[in-house]
């Protein structure tokens, strides 16, 4: 896990050293392989048929605690900007 | 609302490909995503790197941001109670599984050890449908809810899978945000599932 990290600290180094250049093709660059990773994922759990057996017993519950667990922290994290943005002003 | 569209129409497009075996499972290997990850980070890596703007704002990051795992856990815990009821398994055990914040290897694995396969096959699926749930509504999450709302939401993975998705919604800041998050919310998992599953 951490040689991600290791790519991401060699790419801002190299972006840091080329900052005198002009590069506009990262963001369009960025956003594809976003869609290319989200398009694998899909690949693989469509693929693990482990996953894709069980999903029909167990993936109601799990779909449940996942949305439930989701929403809870997007609301704690609501509150916590709010608490953020009123003390800034 | 857009981006979320296009990034659910690429990740269905995947899974009906892997379901109806279109393509053959050998040309496929979690390495090519690995690939994939490492150069997306070195590209946003590059592009932070890229103006020094960015760097400068991490400094004007509010301290309050570091209670960010903290709201996390607590919102995700009452999340997860508020619909415990509905379902045979304890509340306990629900929470085990909620405390796997995306994380779905370990938490599964752990899972599977204390309480059995079935609850340590929910723990597995309700962990990557989070990271997925991220990956999909990160867009909507950043308008309706603020900027720090896709970080919570990909609690132990914004470090590494959901941590490209967060940068391009939430905003370039906030990388040192989500970095920070995951690494917190990794090392919290392998205690919280154990400690709801001796409960």
């Amino acid at each position: 896990m951490f040689i991600v990290l290791v790519f991401m600290f060699t790419g801002i180094v190299a972006g840091y050293l080329l900052r005198s250049r002009k590069i506009r093709f990262q963001n369009g660059f960025i956003l594809t392989l976003i869609w290319v990773l989200l398009f694998l994922l899909g690949l693989e759990v469509g693929m693990n048929d482990n996953v894709v057996r069980k999903f029909a017993s167990l993936g109601f519950e799990a779909a449940v605690i996942a949305i439930a667990a989701t929403f809870g922290s997007i609301i704690t994290a609501r509150l916590l900007w709010k608490s953020i943005k009123k003390h800034e002003q | 609302m857009k981006g979320s569209l296009t990034i659910l129409s690429f990740f269905a497009t995947g899974l009906l490909i892997g379901l109806f075996r279109w393509i053959p499972a050998s040309w496929i290997s979690a390495d090519v995503s690995f690939y994939v990850l490492c150069a997306l980070m070195f590209s946003v890596g590059f592009s932070i790197g890229h103006q020094p703007n960015t760097i400068k704002q991490f400094r004007r990051i509010h301290s309050r941001v570091l209670f960010l795992p903290l709201t996390t856990i607590i919102g995700t815990c009452a999340g997860v109670l508020a619909v415990s009821a509905f379902f045979k398994h304890s509340a306990a055990e629900l929470l085990a599984v909620g405390s796997g914040f995306g994380y779905y290897s370990l938490s599964s694995i752990l899972i599977t050890q204390y309480k059995g396969a079935e609850l340590g096959t929910i723990a597995l699926l309700a962990n990557i449908m989070r990271e997925i749930l991220t990956l999909l509504f990160a867009p909507l999450m950043v308008r309706w809810f603020g900027n720090l709302s896709p970080i919570a939401a990909g609690g132990a993975t914004t470090m590494d899978t959901t941590f490209p998705i967060i940068v391009r919604t939430s905003g370039k800041e906030f990388s040192i945000v989500s970095i920070y998050n995951g690494f917190i919310m990794d090392f919290s998992v392998p205690f919280i599932v154990t400690l709801f599953c001796s409960l």
